[in-house]
């Protein structure tokens, strides 16, 4: 058994340690009700945009959308996947979840298309260092990278990220785009989850929504309105999962951190047990030794 | 909810919300040209310049300057989505004093067309905020109570 010293300086260290991660926890509990709240203010714009793109998409028809290259369908040969990691780790097993869905659906889409006969290259743009990482060690091939978008990221942050998106869509180097982000569900659950950035697909009408077929005067035109508002719509999209990836970065740091926490504080009590129990033994070791003196 | 006299008003940016509320009357900056938006306007649909964006209730008035975004008219509510938009009293005057001043020096040592383009419309929304902070000092109108203004 450890001599008493040993184990009381053990003791010391991992209580230090759990004081560590229990601040670490608050911390992070904080930022993510910020981030949190930051999801909540973004809402009215993220809902009022999805509305109009919807109904502009219903108002200006088909024919319209054909000229629209946003929106223009066309067959797959390149894939681009948007990745939204964190960039700090100690937040669990998030990043590498993030990763593997990224990673499944390159292979989904591959998959897909392989009926067809085709074999898409699948390029990623990866925001956040984990994905960064994961993509070079795994020698995947990669179209940008951001790191460093901080605890609030800003619109301009998500326009950088959409416009390379919509540039390299624009530009044919890939025909369609997928955006794979942790969704923030609650405190203990985030879901990685992909959807299609790219070509944009109109929501389809919500059924509360009680806008007729209004007839709106445009001005310039609607079809001017429509190019404008997409690349806004694209942004706004990346915006959103960048807010949420924020706030399940942070959820999942809080849980991560408070496992450690408790982790920490189960060993300091095994620890005082086995201190316990080695004093004890010390003890009754000397009482023996004077014992036996006093006998002989 | 907006009466019959009244329109409903949303003023949002990606960030944040930054008017939700009534109003008699709504002046925006289309791409066209200004619009003065009336209870009662047909549906409308238009993309915004740099500009000021004025709603006034009840002889107050909430002067905004939104740097471009959409605005739509449908069934008496307006809501515009704003590309970045700042209540006339946040503009910092000095600041935009000086991107103004950043703005018409760069500019004169432009290289390219874009980058001349891009220089241009970054000083058209500097003076732009200049202009509706100044008019918005020197109105000193009063504006609109909001029951739930940020901050």
């Amino acid at each position: 058994m450890a001599s008493t010293r040993e184990i009381r300086r053990r003791i010391k260290s991992v209580k230090n340690t759990a004081q560590i991660t229990k601040a670490m926890q608050m911390v992070a509990s904080s930022k993510m009700r910020r981030a949190q709240e930051r999801v909540q203010q973004a809402r009215p714009y993220a809902e009022q945009i999805r509305a109009l793109v919807s109904r502009l998409a219903n108002a200006v028809g088909e024919d319209i959308g054909e000229g629209v290259t946003l929106l223009k369908q066309r067959p797959v040969h390149n894939i681009g996947i948007v990745m939204i990691t964190p960039d700090r780790g100690l937040c669990g097993a998030l990043p590498s979840n993030i990763n593997r869905k990224a990673a499944a659906t390159a292979l989904e889409l591959q998959g897909n298309l392989a009926d067809q006969g085709v074999r898409p290259e699948v390029g990623f743009v990866t925001v956040g260092r984990k994905g960064r990482d994961y993509i070079v060690r795994t020698q995947r091939s990669m179209l940008a990278e951001f790191t460093n978008y901080g605890d609030k990221p800003a619109l301009t942050d998500a326009t950088a990220i959409a416009r390379v998106a919509v540039d390299a869509f624009q530009k044919g180097e890939v025909d369609a785009v997928y955006l794979v982000y942790a969704k923030f569900i609650n405190t203990v659950t985030q879901q990685p989850t992909s959807f299609q950035l790219l070509p944009v697909q109109p929501p389809s009408k919500e059924e509360n929504d009680d806008q007729r077929a209004v007839e709106y005067i445009y001005e310039p035109d609607a079809r001017t309105i429509f190019e404008a508002l997409l690349p806004r719509y694209v942004d706004v999209q990346v915006y959103q999962a960048l807010l949420e990836a924020v706030a399940s970065q942070y959820s999942a740091q809080m849980v991560a951190m408070k496992n450690a926490t408790d982790s920490a504080n189960d060993l300091v009590q095994d620890l005082t047990l086995s201190y316990n129990k080695a004093r004890q033994a010390a003890i009754t070791m000397q009482i023996l030794e004077v014992v036996a003196g006093s006998t002989v | 909810m907006a009466t019959r006299n009244t329109l409903h008003v949303e003023v949002v940016t990606a960030e944040r919300e930054l008017y939700n509320g009534e109003a008699d009357i709504v002046s925006a900056p289309g791409s066209e040209g200004m619009l003065g938006i009336l209870p009662r306007h047909a549906a409308l649909l238009t993309t915004l310049k740099p500009g000021e964006l004025n709603i006034k209730l009840n002889g107050s008035e909430e002067p905004l300057f939104v740097s471009g975004g959409f605005l739509e008219v449908s069934n008496n509510s307006v809501t515009v989505l704003a590309d970045t938009a700042e209540h006339a009293e946040e503009i910092d005057q000095a600041r935009a004093e000086a991107a103004r001043r950043r703005a018409q020096e760069s500019l004169e040592q432009a290289e390219s067309d874009t980058q001349r383009a891009e220089l241009i419309g970054a000083l058209e929304r500097a003076m732009t905020r200049l202009r509706v902070a100044e008019l918005a000092r020197r109105h000193g109108g009063r504006r609109i109570e909001m029951p739930h203004s940020e901050q």
